[in-house]
């Protein structure tokens, strides 16, 4: 059967090149690289060339780069981190409704220890208003935390501006850049950011390993407390392998980036257009143009999206949804309801993230295999009528949802 | 993640569509859950003459419904008063377990149903 991989913001292959650096630091090079020893001087040396690396894709100093086991590690080390090394200076934290679990669930975790976060809304394109913003902001604010890239819609949120009015206000700002990491450029000296997290999986590195960017002068509590590692700020012997694959992922993000995320964009464009066009009651989530190249969320109204993954895992295709039925925790996507979608869409939507498995073939196969499945699917739907070819009139019941 | 036979009625569900002047009609979900059933009944002389569904849903909504219309066809109203929801997830050698409540309303639309057909029936 084909597969084709269409969900490259869950995770990425590891690319090949990454693969072959990592191998020396799992094989002959497993020194510790704490040891003044021989065996740890290759690991050492290594890691440090790894951050370099890094260093570069981020244009910091080695200094502002903390080593983590993961995204959400880089997450929580930026919010609590910054949260405890600022309590006396103010309890309130500002963050948005379409947040990363990472983040979201960091924040309630704070609120239950006496800090209050303020959670700011978005337009129907997916994007906070700086005025909202701006107003949210009291002399007891101490971090503001707004991702950049969504992981849904991947719709940018407007960090430059953030940036400067946390800069005004002496607050610190995080951004979650886990998507957009390895897909549009993130220059430090640019962005005006005091934290950064990023993980490597998502851009062709290996899972387990994530970084935090922490500007000179922030200051993050660290939440594994142990040894030297990292500067006193993480403590663990280091993830060596990891991290060099991190490191050679990055090396290729610089090489690949711009060429890389124009191919994405013609192709992203080729499938939107053609979902689109082909099937009515069809909607594009998200801003059209403020987004990284490689993601589309599109709801199929009227039907649900788990219904639609399995028909297309049955057809090879990879790809996921923000319905209810999907998640796990049975909750429909936080950040399409955030952007005011009813039920009868947010449930039938369906995330399409391209990457370098990607082809202008995968495309065209997609495009022509879902509008029969969506039809069909549509067909067996009380909220749909065929007859008319829009939404069906039903009365429901009162019961709420069981869960 | 589903048993062969629930993706067996996924991919071929069975009495699918909506009865034309039913004798009972029940709806159980609301779209804000992402579970919706709606199921129609034709009843002769207390007897399941015919039944079809319309869900939206997930797989396991989908093979839920198109399950209990399998078990009840032509069955008189006697015989399905015991099907539970229990039933239909064990007739399709069971859900996983996130599923067992929020996608597991086939037999409660059924009953609703019969319910709707009692209530007409008793009127004339």
């Amino acid at each position: 059967m084909k597969q084709i991989y269409f969900d490259h913001n869950a995770t990425t292959p590891v690319a090949p090149e990454v693969f072959e650096a990592m191998l020396p630091y799992l094989k002959d090079e497993w020194g510790n690289p704490s040891s003044i020893h021989w065996a740890g001087r290759a690991p050492k040396k290594a890691m440090e060339e790894a951050r370099d690396m890094i260093c570069e894709f981020l244009n910091c100093s080695p200094v502002e780069l903390i080593f983590t086991g993961n995204g959400t590690e880089s997450d929580n080390l930026a919010i609590k981190g910054t949260a405890l090394s600022k309590k006396k200076k103010g309890n309130h934290i500002i963050t948005t409704r379409v947040e990363h679990p990472a983040v979201l669930n960091t924040c309630k975790y704070l609120e239950k220890e006496g800090f209050e976060v303020t959670y700011l809304g978005v337009d129907k394109e997916g994007i906070i208003d700086i005025e909202e913003l701006k107003a949210a902001i009291t002399d007891k604010t101490i971090l503001i935390t707004v991702m950049y890239a969504n992981n849904e819609t991947g719709v940018l949120m407007p960090i430059k501006e953030i940036g400067e009015i946390a800069k005004e206000k002496r607050i610190t700002f995080h951004t979650d850049a886990i998507q957009a990491a390895g897909k549009i450029p993130l220059d430090t000296k640019e962005l005006n950011c005091d934290l950064i997290s990023i993980s490597a999986h998502k851009f062709y590195g290996p899972k387990g390993v994530g970084a935090l960017y922490v500007k000179r002068g922030a200051r993050v509590v660290p939440l594994l407390h142990g040894g030297h590692h990292e500067r006193n700020r993480r403590g663990g012997t280091e993830n060596v392998a990891g991290i060099v694959g991190f490191a050679k992922a990055a090396e290729l993000a610089i090489r690949d980036m711009e060429a890389e995320g124009k191919r994405l964009a013609l192709l992203r464009s080729r499938l939107e257009e053609g979902l689109l066009e082909r099937t009515p009651h069809t909607l594009l989530n998200g801003h059209k143009t403020n987004r990284i190249p490689n993601t589309t969320n599109i709801s199929f109204e009227f039907i649900e999206g788990e219904s639609l993954l399995l028909n297309l895992d049955m057809l090879g295709v990879a790809a996921s949804s923000g319905s209810a039925c999907t998640s796990g925790s049975l909750e429909a996507s936080h950040v399409l309801i955030a952007m005011g979608l009813v039920p009868e869409q947010y449930h039938g939507s369906v995330r399409f993230s391209l990457g370098k498995l990607s082809t202008e073939e995968d495309v065209d196969y997609i495009i022509e295999k879902l509008p029969p499945i969506v039809e069909r699917t549509r067909s067996m739907s009380p909220l749909w009528d065929a007859e008319k070819g829009t939404g069906a009139e039903i009365e429901f019941s009162a019961k709420s949802c069981l869960k | 993640m589903y048993s062969e036979k629930v993706m067996d009625h996924f991919t071929n569900p069975r009495n699918v569509g909506e009865i034309e002047e039913a004798d009972g009609t029940g709806t159980v979900g609301n779209p804000e859950c992402g579970d919706i059933m709606k199921l129609t009944l034709k009843v002769e002389n207390d007897v399941i003459k015919d039944v079809k569904f319309k869900t939206f849903g997930c797989g396991a909504a989908i093979a839920t419904s198109s399950m209990v219309t399998e078990l009840v066809q032509g069955k008189n109203l006697n015989e399905v008063e015991g099907i539970s929801n229990n039933t239909v997830a064990e007739a399709l050698d069971g859900l996983p377990p996130v599923k067992m409540h929020c996608s597991n309303l086939a037999a409660d639309a059924l009953h609703a149903a019969i319910d709707d057909y009692k209530k007409n029936h008793s009127k004339e």
